[in-house]
């Protein structure tokens, strides 16, 4: 069973954060007082029982937490003087604040130009999606480290810099539009695609993006990306339920009960995808929208229109020129064209960072198995195993390796 | 009030070479001096002469006491020197930033914005 507390900050973490931020006007004391009030709840809730409302009431503990720390530095301090000030004035605010504007106001922050697109998005997760440092590197193929101090030098500039915690006016909306895009699809790629553990799917991660793509749209009509974001978000999402199966084992797209999937949200994503293509601003989350939406009208595998989808990722390479990107294209025009032309497409990423990514050798090995070479099939298979990956991904290559090593006769 | 530095970097050029474009650049910061002083954003700034009338000092030794040892110019000769500098009293990079886009070295070259550090709050 969930531990309740667990749960509560995985579900309501990043909102309570966000209202913090706003009320403390600083992550770092805003961090510090979450994690007071997380101790405080500890003991109070195995005590006392769940709150009615958990994340409500981890927001008044720790908005009290940090009143407290505050004032026994505001004699001193004439800084915490001032925050101390700013917190106490908008007490009782907060009972009434649906704390969605916080969510936005720390998004458009943590994406602020004056941050490094990396930092940008890793202190988004951080912050507003509660990811650990761990999770973050192994979503972006980058050692920890590496990610806690872009965390850290981003925090750090935010307090001395002073980058405001606002929703930019109408005029600077689009400049500051792309960053924001970036990092809510990487919180809708951290919920499809759980970093570690054993159990995938981080559902509710993807829903909250699903939900920011959908406030952004409201926010931004005149964005074309933005409904791009949305749709390509609900299209992948809509394949949810059957890519797992009743043991929490991967299933191929190729195997999938297409009768699983939320056809009403394909449906969605398909109508916005088609009104959106029709402004003719094609960007790489509407071809991205375009190609899952292509996969989520096909009645089958064998069935699906391939050749429109390598051809619609070959035009996202032009714009988003990434491993990840070719490594899809490569499966695409293997449907087409065979293995052979597959594997070709994958030699310029051999020696790339693109070796630290299971999915490159998986899909290395599916087509050398395809063309044959059952050894060298085993060997990607290996190297696959050798790069982080959650449990299930972990099983499914251990299955096929084995597969490969004892075939049946 | 948070204060910035607004660093202006440029090709140094005195105007010599282009009187006219250098009476423009010179309207260009009136204009910019006027506007940042009505709005009461300007908290100070100083335009430098060239890096050719700059001496480097430096005491040896790591310490205080140790040989002084001036030197012509700065250390090294890059393309784009320190030319002037403004100091901004804004309540928030974002507005900072807004501001240092109206000095005329932006366009002409490239503003650093730095935050100043306030000892008041140590």
């Amino acid at each position: 069973m969930t531990d309740p507390l667990d749960e509560t900050i995985r579900i309501e973490g990043g909102q309570v954060l966000a209202t913090l931020i706003r009320l403390t006007g600083d992550i770092d004391r805003a961090e510090d007082a979450l994690h007071d009030a997380v101790v405080t709840a500890a003991d109070a809730w195995r005590r006392d029982g769940i709150p009615e409302k958990p994340g409500a009431w981890l927001t008044t503990v720790a908005r009290n937490k940090a009143l407290d720390r505050m004032r026994r530095e505001a004699h001193r301090l004439p800084k915490e003087a001032e925050a101390f000030r700013l917190l106490t004035e908008s007490a009782g605010e907060e009972a009434d604040h649906d704390g969605r504007d916080d969510r936005l106001r720390l998004l458009f922050t943590c994406c602020h130009p004056a941050l490094s697109p990396e930092s940008q998005v890793a202190l988004a997760l951080r912050t507003i999606c509660g990811l650990t440092t761990v999770e973050i590197a192994r979503l972006f193929l980058v050692p920890e480290a590496t990610i806690g101090q872009r965390i850290s030098r981003a925090k750090a500039k935010i307090a001395k810099a002073r980058i405001p915690y606002r929703v930019p006016d109408a005029h600077e909306l689009p400049d500051r539009l792309r960053a924001v895009l970036t990092t809510v699809y990487s919180v809708f790629t951290a919920g499809h695609h759980a970093p570690l553990g054993e159990l995938d799917e981080r559902v509710d991660l993807a829903d909250e993006a699903i939900r920011l793509a959908r406030v952004l749209v409201e926010l931004m009509p005149d964005e074309a990306e933005c409904i791009g974001l949305l749709a390509l978000s609900l299209a992948t999402n809509a394949r949810r339920r059957a890519r797992t199966d009743g043991d929490g084992e991967i299933v191929l797209l190729a195997d999938q009960d297409r009768s699983l999937w939320d056809h009403e949200a394909i449906s969605e994503a398909a109508t916005l995808v088609d009104s959106v293509l029709r402004r003719g601003r094609p960007g790489a989350y509407q071809i991205q929208a375009a190609i899952a939406c292509l996969h989520g009208i096909a009645p089958s595998y064998a069935e699906t229109d391939w050749s429109q989808i390598a051809e619609l990722y070959a035009l996202l390479e032009q714009r988003w020129p990434t491993p990840v990107v070719r490594v899809n294209r490569a499966v695409a025009v293997a449907e087409v064209c065979g293995p052979r032309a597959g594997l070709d497409l994958l030699t310029d990423l051999a020696g790339g960072t693109a070796e630290r990514w299971h999915l490159y050798w998986s899909t290395r090995a599916d087509f050398l198995r395809r063309l044959g070479d059952t050894a060298a099939a085993a060997e990607a298979y290996r190297q696959a195993l050798a790069c982080p990956c959650n449990d299930s991904d972990r099983r499914f290559l251990t299955r096929r390796l084995t597969e490969l090593e004892s075939p049946r006769p | 009030m948070p204060r910035y530095a607004a660093l202006i970097y440029g090709i140094e050029d005195n105007g010599e070479s282009d009187p006219e474009l250098w009476s423009k650049i010179m309207a260009e910061y009136m204009h910019f001096g006027e506007a940042g002083g009505a709005a009461g954003v300007i908290g100070g700034g100083e335009a430098l002469q060239p890096t050719s009338t700059a001496t480097t000092v430096h005491v040896t030794g790591g310490a205080k006491g140790g040989d002084v040892i001036a030197t012509d110019g700065p250390f090294a000769e890059t393309k784009e020197a320190l030319g002037g500098f403004y100091l901004l009293d804004c309540k928030d990079l974002d507005e900072a930033l807004k501001w240092a886009a109206q000095i005329p070295g932006a366009w002409h070259g490239r503003v650093e914005v730095r935050p100043v550090i306030d000892f008041s709050q140590m």
